[in-house]
């Protein structure tokens, strides 16, 4: 039993080995470029350094990749988690600018409220479109994605919506136990997302109906509500992120608000090693890859190049890693190797027991 | 009408993959301006054999000559290039594209690089004129019926002035009225002295047009016949083979009477449900602790009766009674909530989700039963997945082995627990032996009389009468599509009289109800 | 009609060809459009109004003509708008250091095709999904423009000016741009290429059903790496076109573009799953986002954003208009 646990465990460090690898890479290629990098300290309270903003920064970004894994993971995606972050976002904080009280913590919960059923809402829309009515998941959250952010402009009217809300900022800013609130605000809704799957049989039967949709239905999964279910995860997961995004600089721009932010989320799963074929998902590999995504982006920052041309590196990672998943690609490679690790451990296993 | 010189021949073909011997020292020969039926059960090489000859595969040993000529063929284009076309079950053309376009995509006639519309839509015309098709050419193939799509296939082939015409199950997703059309085709096109490979299921075609008929069984060639000389039972016995001796090491256990198991309210009771185009309306019941066996030849609507039972499919009509209560089979879902579990016949694309575990696969059903919410505790799933691995003894035993990796018997050992920790009323089981070793099958077999005994229906669908003879209470015989019979499994029953059922579609002695 | 030996049973001998039903449709939006800016602006009814509509989509045609391509296979081209990009800042960038403007033309018009072809080979040889593939494309493309330059290059080239300010017009004033005839000659020589050439019959093919083309000895790879290759050529015409229109190259230009090219051919009729479209459907579904603009334009009182809402909503109704009509092969 041990030895299986063993063997397990492997596999995971395995899979993980390539994320982290990288991971590490990156950040002490930021020490020896700037000695500094790593350290943190104390300043009234907070604790502050580059691994904190990193950390910080990236929470939005896990928050969407975790809905867009178990979206993926059913074989999908979700274009629309963008515009999705822009409307809930634009939504809270338009709220909260017509209230005359904006420091009220009841306004506040209020908007947020407002704007998780908009999310929800739009979350139903999707999976309506996909799990009801069948579009290619593609097509359907182009849609939302296209119009999404016409609505985004249409509920702040095309105005940059500036709040000056305590609450409301310390979603993006405010501090817990001297790190920033949205490092926990992420890891809460990763913890949440992973006890939602993993502690109850959803994680599986997602992870099923992905690998092999007909024997899936075969087996009595009703995958229409499952896939339904991702969506919606999916858009709230968006809405939350959105928050944070609008939080961090106090105002709501439809426009920019969450820009590109799927294609961030889709990198980030698919460095952490989920297919996007479908099938087996890793919370944790994507919450390192949006890790590796942000330290990126805040490298090229701390190097001085413009943010946008990090995504010049971006683009190599892409790349990089569709060509490590792509079968073809691999079986160039493991041919060569085929013959040391025996991918048969049927036959070997009596064999362990008879000494030599 | 037939020539005397062959336009092909096959000779001392073999081939062999990998722990496979697929076609061992088979001869074959085809003569201009007849149909000639290529006949065998699953795995008895038919596809294998057009697959050498077409070049898809080579071969290991054995010649191949084209009118004379030795010939091998580096793939199906270099084949049809050299007149041998073929046309396969599933139409392989673009609906949606134009029938003209269809039939001459990958060399339209053109005219400094531009294609001549004209001049296609002009020749399709012609040609189809030939088949005595009228169609609108310039239509999409997709407005037209499978039949017609089929036939386009057969112009696109012929015009490639094919010699050779190897048609690969045309017939199985055809009706009635559409075989007629294609059967004149294909007399037509014999007529004028092309060789047509002719590969079906259905007896009952065979005996209409083929010329004459070659038989395979287990990579090997039975014989080669002419149709006339050649009854339908001795077909069907050459097609099964005799393998009455076969009787392995399982005591016969006492069988219980037909009459006593099937008093009282039966458990599934089915009846007039059909499906159009999958199998016609049939009427069946099942009592708790029977086991029915469903034989029939390979395309018979075995498995078509099987997806009805556990709503894998939906029936066209037709009632249900669980328990003697109405009730209806319309999703898996439902099925199951009824008590009711099938296993696939097509393990890879509809049992196993190849990324999950040993131990996921089993409790999938068992789960999606339950719902998400309710997840099975990790214990209680590890006592049952540690009972089933070792009851049916999956290799290797680790249950979070990713269930790809193992074996095919494994693979239906850990499917068939997937159903058994459902504890179904009612099991379902589609070729459960099928391609795996002796010693696996022995063990289902033994299984499924174990089942019986405790109070559970089987019902049992096998190509080999045998293991249907040797399990089953009741036997319903399938014969093109139909449900020609349900015999009682007493001491009259034997493989010859389910063979001559099979072959003549008789409904003598039928079982009461 | 049917009094050969047999009679052919077909579904569609009396109604409407189904697969233009979505071009139709798109018409009659269009006209229906059309009226209603008429009636309601006494302005809408100047032809100069449909010739601004050319003029400001000039260079979206072309890119949406490369993008059918792409979609008549089933694929997906996101690379589209950061290639538009790149190649106009790549031109505004080379002119600034002084190169000639022809040698210029030739190296811009040279990338998008490269990156388009490099694209089709890790898509065909590495069996990478479209989407993940031309997405990396997306990136280095925007990538490379902020590589160029931070900031907005203006042109000054005669050529260019040229080029941009030349007006093509009949004596009552109504003019239109060279651009817009460039595009036009894109239209029609794509509208040929699909129609009476192989590559084009094959492009069908493959988006009708690839396993089949494949069967019928269709030469699937290369023209799946082929279509590619155009739409990073178009990109590059219509970022020459761009550069044109606007006489400058900007790092920021064109984000988001590629959605508006997705949105001009579905709405255009073609089917995202491939196999049915036309190029003349793309022109009606450019002219459509065209015209909505500019009726929101000529009504003051709308903003700017109902152009994206009034997009999307059209989209699910052609999306959801395929589907009812059943347009779906594979």
């Amino acid at each position: 039993m041990n030895d299986t646990m063993g063997r397990y465990r492997t596999m995971i460090g395995h899979r993980l080995f390539w994320p982290i690898a990288v991971l590490v890479v990156m950040l002490a290629a930021n020490t020896i470029y700037r000695p500094g990098f790593l350290s943190i300290e104390l300043k009234d309270g907070h604790l502050y350094g580059s691994p904190i903003d990193i950390l910080r920064l990236s929470a939005p970004l896990i928050l969407v990749a975790l809905g867009m894994t178990l979206v993926i993971s059913t074989g999908g995606i979700d274009l629309s988690v963008g515009s999705v972050c822009a409307i809930s976002g634009a939504m809270a904080c338009m709220y909260i600018s017509k209230q005359p009280d904006q420091n009220s913590l009841t306004v506040v919960l209020t908007a947020l409220a407002m704007a998780l059923g908009v999310a929800l809402v739009l979350g139903v829309w999707n999976g309506v479109l996909v799990a009801v009515i069948g579009i290619q998941p593609i097509i359907a959250t182009l849609i939302l994605m296209v119009a999404g952010r016409g609505l985004a402009q249409l509920i702040t009217q095309g105005q940059i919506i500036t709040i000056n809300s305590g609450p409301f900022r310390g979603i993006g800013l405010g501090h817990l136990l001297t790190l920033p609130l949205a490092i926990f605000i992420a890891l809460a809704a990763a913890l949440l997302v992973a006890a939602f799957t993993r502690r109850t049989a959803l994680g599986m039967i997602i992870e099923s109906v992905g690998g092999n949709a007909e024997a899936s239905r075969l087996a009595g999964i009703r995958s229409g509500r499952v896939i339904f279910l991702a969506y919606v995860v999916s858009a709230v997961c968006a809405a939350i992120a959105g928050f944070m995004m609008t939080a961090n600089v106090s105002s709501a721009d439809g426009n920019a608000v969450g820009l590109w932010v799927e294609l961030d989320a889709i990198l980030a799963v698919v460095i952490g090693g989920t297919s996007l074929a479908g099938g087996r998902f890793f919370l944790s590999g994507t919450i390192l890859g949006a890790l590796i995504i942000q330290t990126l982006t805040t490298t090229v920052y701390a190097m001085n190049i413009s943010p946008q041309t990090s995504l010049l590196f971006k683009a190599v990672v892409v790349i990089a890693v569709c060509l490590i998943q792509a079968p073809a690609f691999r079986a160039k490679f493991s041919r060569r190797r085929r013959s040391a690790p025996p991918p048969r451990p049927v036959a070997d296993k009596p064999k362990e027991q008879v000494p030599a | 009408m037939t020539d005397s010189r062959p336009v092909l021949t096959m000779t001392g073909i073999s081939k062999s993959f990998p722990g496979v011997r697929a076609l061992h020292d088979v001869n074959f020969r085809l003569f201009p301006g007849e149909v000639h039926a290529l006949m065998g059960e699953n795995g008895a090489g038919k596809s294998t054999l057009i697959k050498v000859l077409t070049g898809v595969y080579d071969t290991d040993e054995g010649a191949i000559t084209l009118h004379g000529e030795p010939v091998s063929f580096t793939g199906p284009m270099q084949a049809t290039a050299a007149g041998v076309s073929t046309v396969y079950q599933e139409v392989n053309l673009c609906t949606n594209l134009s029938v003209a376009e269809n039939i001459f995509i990958g060399r339209e006639p053109r005219l400094l690089g531009a294609v001549r519309w004209g001049e296609v839509r002009r020749r399709a015309r012609a040609l189809l004129a030939r088949l005595d098709l009228d169609l609108d050419v310039s239509a999409p193939l997709g407005s037209y019926s499978l039949a017609i799509q089929q036939m386009v296939a057969i112009a696109r082939a012929i015009d490639i002035q094919a010699r050779v015409l190897i048609l690969d199950e045309p017939t199985s997703s055809l009706d009635a009225g559409e075989v007629a059309q294609l059967f004149r085709i294909m007399r037509q096109l014999r007529d004028e002295g092309i060789a047509i490979l002719f590969v079906t299921h259905f007896l009952d075609q065979v005996y209409e047009i083929a010329d004459r008929i070659t038989v395979l069984r287990n990579g090997g060639l039975v014989g080669e016949y002419p149709t006339a000389e050649l009854p339908q039972l001795s077909l069907v016995e050459k097609m099964i083979g005799k393998e009455l001796d076969v009787l392995e090491g399982i005591e016969e256990h006492s069988r219980r009477d037909l009459a006593e198991l099937e008093e009282g309210t039966p458990l599934v009771a089915v009846s007039n449900l059909g499906r159009a185009g999958a199998v016609a309306p049939f009427s069946l019941t099942i009592h708790a602790g029977e086991v029915v066996g469903l034989a029939g030849l390979l395309g018979s609507g075995r498995t078509e009766v099987a997806r009805l039972f556990f709503g894998a499919d939906r029936a066209d009509g037709g009632q249900v009674a669980i328990d003697g209560t109405s009730s209806s089979l319309r999703t898996p879902a439902q099925a199951i909530d009824q008590g009711v579990g099938f296993c696939s016949e097509n393990r890879r694309a509809e049992g196993i989700v190849p990324e999950l575990s040993v131990r996921e696969n089993i409790i999938l059903a068992m789960q999606a039963a339950r719902g998400w919410l309710r997840p099975i505790p990790r214990r209680r799933q590890d006592e049952l997945v540690d009972k089933y691995v070792k009851a049916l003894n999956i290799r290797p035993a680790d249950p979070e082995v990713p269930v790809r990796n193992l074996s095919g018997g494994n693979q239906q050992k850990v499917l068939l627990a997937r159903w058994l920790i459902t504890e179904p009323r009612l099991l379902i089981l589609d070729e459960p032996t099928r391609g795996i070793d002796i010693g696996a099958k022995t063990e289902i077999q033994r299984l499924v009389t174990q089942l019986s005994d405790g109070g559970m229906a089987v019902l049992f669908i096998s190509a080999e009468l045998e293991e249907v003879l040797r399990l089953s209470h009741k036997v319903a015989v399938m014969r093109d599509r139909q449900m020609v019979a349900q015999l009682a499994n007493d001491e009259g029953l034997d493989a010859e009289r389910i063979m001559q059922t099979i072959a003549s579609g008789s409904h003598r002695e039928e079982v009461d109800r | 009609m049917t009094t050969g030996s047999l009679t052919v049973p077909r579904r569609t001998r009396f109604r409407l060809p189904r697969r233009q039903v979505p071009v139709l449709a798109t018409l009659a939006l269009l006209l229906v459009m059309y009226g209603i800016g008429v009636s309601q602006y006494t302005a809408f009814s100047n032809v100069q109004v449909i010739f601004n509509v050319f003029i400001d989509n000039g260079f979206l045609l072309v890119v949406a003509v490369g993008m059918t391509f792409v979609i008549l296979t089933g694929g997906i081209d996101l690379s589209v708008g950061s290639v538009v990009a790149m190649t106009a800042m790549v031109s505004a960038d080379l002119l600034q250091k002084g190169l000639p403007a022809a040698l210029v033309l030739v190296i811009a018009l040279l990338i998008g095709p490269t990156l388009g072809l490099l694209m089709g080979c890790a898509i065909h040889f590495f069996d990478i999904q479209p989407f993940i593939v031309t997405l990396a494309g997306m990136f280095f493309a925007r990538g490379m423009c902020t590589f160029i330059s931070g900031s907005s290059i203006p042109i000054t080239d005669g050529f260019w000016t040229r080029m941009s300010q030349e007006r093509i017009g009949d004596p009552r004033g109504n003019f239109v741009s060279i651009s817009v005839l460039i595009a036009f000659a894109v239209v029609l020589v794509a509208a040929y290429v699909l129609a009476y050439t192989r590559l084009g019959r094959n492009v069908y093919a493959i988006g009708g059903n690839p396993q089949s083309a494949l069967l019928m000895g269709l030469p699937l790879g290369r023209t799946r790496i082929a279509v590619y290759t155009i739409s990073g050529l178009c990109s590059a015409i219509g970022g020459i076109l761009l550069s044109f229109y606007t006489l400058s190259g900007a790092p920021l230009i064109a984000v988001g573009m590629e959605l508006d090219v997705i949105a001009a051919v579905v709405i255009g009729g073609t089917v995202l799953t491939g196999g049915s479209g036309y190029v003349f459907g793309t022109v009606l579904g450019v002219l459509v986002l065209g015209v909505i603009q500019t009726l929101i334009t000529f009504d003051g009182s709308l903003n700017s954003w109902w152009t994206k809402i009034v997009i999307g909503g059209l989209l699910f109704a052609f999306i959801l208009l395929q589907r009812l009509i059943g347009i779906r092969y594979k």
